[in-house]
């Protein structure tokens, strides 16, 4: 099937969904090309190349409402499967808030380019796959005798998505992603076996780093853990380095969407124009960044992509609303997911907020821990650095923070000057005053 | 347990909705598997199925095997999905899903090629093999063997297939566990109940000559709780899940679901959070089970011993625990989540001994680790789906009982915690550090439960917290909810089980 075929037949579900009793329906389409290969202590280890498909189809007839999805494309099933979407929606309950959204909000832009599908990806073959592999395995191999183990990865994906909603929507999405990158295992003296990693996802086959840095900064990050130790329980100050301020502030995320405030599942439920951090904390959801990898010209609902200001130097501007939930609330939608959360930056980089830094753990790592959207509380697993004076004094491991989410957000005093690359989650280093680490 | 008559097999498509008063199109019975004469009675309705044949599998395999890998299998899978949800008191949304393919693997030592296609046709399936055949590359040709039928046990028998149940008759559950909740407590003001099953449909087929089918039934029902009290709220769920039929969500367990996530949720009001730091803590029977999982489980699974990135890596055969403490994974408990008639590589499954005795004694192996150490497989081999290569994943993984009263234990208790509601855990397992969210508990003062404790992580060091349980009580318990678990990307259903524990010390988050 080719993008023609696809669209042909998204339309004639669309259109078979409605003879079969639909008032409505929304079908989307993906097709996904995934090729991967990994390599381990010298050797190709994993080699995977493969072809998906998927069919999403959504029912609203009569106020009631189901969706389904298939990979089984055969025209026969596929008749079949949808009259059996639509037959089985009548056993539903009536909901007067599902509808597909007013056509207004479909209206994108669609001269904006996002340049996010790498034309040069159809150019890649297996040869040069393996060789990004092994080459990163190679290199980071030889920078430590104490390697146990070293394995690097490269793959990359190609996806269209083909949405179209019986009210009047059409958009086709295509794009690609590239990544790599090696985890690597070292021998402690204790009998550990720290293991880090280096990572890279970019939209465009050129922006993928040299194997150096891959090399560099797994190596340099797995060191920088042999002799951990877990120190006293007490208040320090917490460096939290970019790559893993993601998974804290992804905490907020839950709590900003309209299905949590609706079904009373956040804490962050009427506080829009309220202050939910210190000044430092401003966020801001840009789905129109070039080639950004949370990039995109609408969502899930068709609604058409806007940079929104969600919290502003502390201050709650907006939520994650969906066409659904939105109704339910008598809230505008704006969307129900994120796209790439940018940040207020400041000036100074990790190291400057270390030499900064009297007396703090600088973290590099979550394990395991959670958040309660509703109360706010949470509590994590970390690993990182003891600092004192500026200095990073040595390697912790086996310790938590705890604590509620509006007074660590508040205790923000300081935003890095790297937006971490490679994620849509652009967070920079963040430095939150006073908190409290259970250890010994 | 078994019904008798012989389903007719209709296959005028495959799209396998579960609903009422609409004709199903697919259908195989389970349970004929193995009532039938010779036990393969079911292998020509899987082969029509897929519409494939011995003589076109065994084509592919030689394609698989061109370029000189060592095995290769084909894994077939049929999948059908339904969820259906509650929310705002209604049962007003639906979701079912259909996922189809054949995964084709070729293995060369260690090494692996993989590719599938969700075309079962052998043009396709050609294509697939060559991919995946291109890990290997050399002139020696192994020849795939004839195949042999391969009877497995059941170990998760029900009464009717899911695909046999309509929506019509599961939305009224639903209903009655909503009434319950808002019955139960006027603090309740919100519910969110979702009702999950599937089955999954697989034919596995290897290069040394095994074939085998399964047919794998689960079904979840879960409850959100959210409550309110002078305006501060709280939220807390609980789940039943395992592999059974609609005849597992008795009337008693509905109330059961219902009353446990209300009392969960409301029990939140009085929870405060510990002062943080290292001490005792005893596990409740049941799910506390993820203490194992974390702790050892995940360091055991043979792929990171081989690699030599485990911290268990060099330990085999040596001591790690009193004598008292035996821990297994156990693919064969009946109706448990985990639990799976053979492994996703057609190897049989077993009770694995992870530690007898306070001594460390097997790794939990797939087929390429069995190879490596030159030991008999121990069914571990599994994958999330067709789409997935298979590694070595746990099953049900759990402590034996052990001496201990589970009272004497909290008695044994000055200050410290117990721990009884988990959300999720993590291990990093070169170092050995592990952690698992407690969602609720209590403070042992004095030997006795006091106030409830609430959203706290609890974090160690994996051989260290083994040699810390101090004791172990004789009431051993599976969890309920099981659990899924999550490795390279891939999810498995599992299950995990403990008895009453107490570890010496570790430490606890909360606040100072």
């Amino acid at each position: 099937m080719d993008k023609k075929d696809r669209l042909k037949l998204v339309h004639w579900v669309v259109d078979t969904a409605r003879k079969k009793g639909a008032d409505d329906a929304s079908v989307t389409f993906s097709y996904e090309r995934d090729i991967s290969v990994s390599h381990r202590d010298g050797e190709l280890e994993e080699l995977s190349e493969s072809t998906s498909n998927s069919l999403g189809l959504a029912i609203y007839a009569n106020s009631k409402y189901s969706s389904h999805s298939t990979n089984d494309l055969r025209k026969d099933n596929l008749q079949k499967f949808i009259e059996e979407a639509v037959a089985m929606t009548k056993y539903l309950s009536k909901d007067e808030y599902r509808t597909l959204p007013d056509p207004k909000y479909y209206d994108y832009d669609e001269n904006i380019d996002l340049d996010i599908n790498d034309k040069s990806y159809s150019r890649i073959d297996s040869d040069r796959r393996v060789d990004i592999a092994k080459k990163i395995e190679e290199t980071t191999h030889k920078k430590d005798k104490r390697i146990i183990s070293c394995t690097a990865g490269y793959g990359d994906n190609h996806f269209e998505t083909i949405r179209v909603r019986s009210n009047g929507f059409e958009g086709v999405n295509e794009g690609t992603v590239f990544y790599a990158g090696v985890e690597v295992t070292i021998q402690d003296d204790d009998g550990g076996r720290p293991q880090d990693w280096s990572y890279a996802t970019v939209r465009h086959f050129k922006d993928l780093p040299e194997v150096e840095y891959f090399a560099e900064e797994a190596i340099r990050r797995a060191r920088s853990k042999l002799g951990q130790t877990k120190i006293e329980s007490g208040r320090y100050d917490m460096i939290l380095e970019n790559r893993n301020a993601g998974r804290l502030i992804y905490a907020l995320y839950g709590p900003l969407q309209a299905s949590s405030i609706q079904q009373k599942q956040s804490f962050l439920e009427g506080k829009k124009g309220e202050r939910v951090g210190s000044e430092k904390l401003t966020i801001v959801d840009d789905p129109l960044i070039k080639q950004g990898l949370g990039s995109r010209l609408y969502d899930s609902d068709c609604i058409a992509a806007k940079k929104r200001v969600m919290i502003d130097k502390g201050i709650l501007k907006d939520y994650y609303v969906d066409w659904y939930y939105g109704r339910k609330l008598g809230m505008e939608p704006t969307s129900g997911s994120r796209s790439n959360m940018v940040f207020g930056y400041g000036d100074k980089s990790m190291d400057d907020i270390i030499r900064g830094t009297g007396k703090g753990i600088l973290v590099t790592g979550f394990i395991g821990g959670n958040s309660n959207s509703t109360t706010g509380d949470f509590s994590y697993g970390i690993i990182g650095s003891y600092v004192e004076d500026g200095k990073i004094i040595k390697p912790v491991n086996e310790m938590n923070i705890s604590g509620n989410l509006s007074e660590l957000m508040m205790s923000l005093t300081e935003m890095g000057n790297d937006p971490y690359e490679y994620s849509s989650m652009k967070s920079p280093t963040m430095l939150f005053k006073d908190v409290y680490f259970s250890g010994i | 347990m078994y019904q008798i008559d012989r389903r007719k097999f209709i296959k005028t498509g495959l799209s396998g909705l579960a609903l009422a008063a609409v004709p199903l199109v697919f259908k195989l019975d389970p349970s004929k598997a193995f009532a039938a004469p010779g036990g393969n009675g079911m292998l020509k309705d899987y082969y029509r199925h897929f519409e494939v044949d011995e003589s076109t599998i065994r084509k592919i395999m030689s394609i698989a095997l061109d370029k000189g890998g060592d095995y290769c299998d084909l894994y077939f899978q049929h999948r059908i999905g339904n969820w259906i949800g509650l929310e705002d008191k209604t049962v007003n949304q639906a979701y079912t899903t259909i996922d189809y393919g054949v995964g084709i693997r070729v293995v060369k030592g260690e090494q692996t090629g993989y590719s599938f296609t969700e075309e079962i046709t052998p043009k396709a399936m050609e294509l697939a093999a060559k991919t995946a055949a291109n890990i290997a590359n050399e002139a020696k040709n192994i020849a795939p063997v004839e195949l042999t039928y391969h009877k497995t046990p059941n170990y998760y028998p029900i009464k009717t297939i899911w695909e046999d149940v309509g929506i019509d008759r599961k939305i009224p559950y639903l209903q009655k566990i909503n009434d319950r909740m808002f019955d139960k407590d006027n603090r309740v003001i919100k519910s969110q109940i979702w009702f999950s099953n599937s089955s999954d449909y697989i034919l596995i087929a290897t290069s040394d000559g095994k074939i085998v089918h399964d047919y794998r039934p689960m079904a979840s029902i879960y409850c959100s709780c959210t409550a309110e009290e002078n305006g501060k709220r709280e939220q807390n769920g609980f789940t039943l899940s395992a592999r059974q039929g609609m005849e597992y969500f008795t009337p008693e367990n509905l109330n059961y679901l219902a009353d446990e996530a209300v009392r969960r949720t409301v029990n939140l009001f009085k929870a405060v959070k510990p002062e943080g730091g290292e001490m005792p803590v005893v596990l409740e029977a049941g799910r506390s089970g993820i203490l194992l999982h974390e702790a050892i489980g995940h360091g055991m699974e043979a792929d990171f011993n081989r690699k030599g990135i485990s911290i268990y890596a060099d330990k085999m055969n040596k001591k790690v625990a009193e004598d008292f403490v035996s821990i297994v994974d156990d693919g064969t408990n009946l109706n448990e989540r985990g639990s799976i008639n053979v492994d996703d590589e057609a190897n049989d499954t077993e009770k694995t001994f992870l530690v007898r005795d306070g001594v460390l004694r097997s790794y939990l192996h797939d087929r390429i680790s069995a190879n490596y150490y030159k030991v008999n497989p121990t069914g571990n081999g599994r994958r999330q789906s067709f789409r997935h290569m298979p590694m070595p994943r746990m099953r049900n993984t759990y402590m034996l009982p052990g001496p201990h009263k589970r009272d004497e234990i909290i008695e044994s208790v000055k200050n410290g915690l117990y721990a009884e509601a988990f959300s999720n855990g993590e291990v990093h397992i070169g170092a050995g550090d592990f952690t698992f969210y407690v969602k609720s508990g209590y403070l042992i003062e004095n030997g006795k439960l006091t106030k409830p404790v609430k959203d706290i992580n609890i974090i160690g060091n994996g051989p260290e917290v083994l040699t810390r349980v101090e004791m172990v009580a004789d009431d051993l318990k599976l969890a309920e909810s099981g659990g899924t678990c999550g490795k390279n990307g891939q999810w498995a259903p599992v299950s995990l089980g403990l008895p009453t524990i107490k570890v010496s010390s570790i430490t606890v988050g909360g606040i100072s």
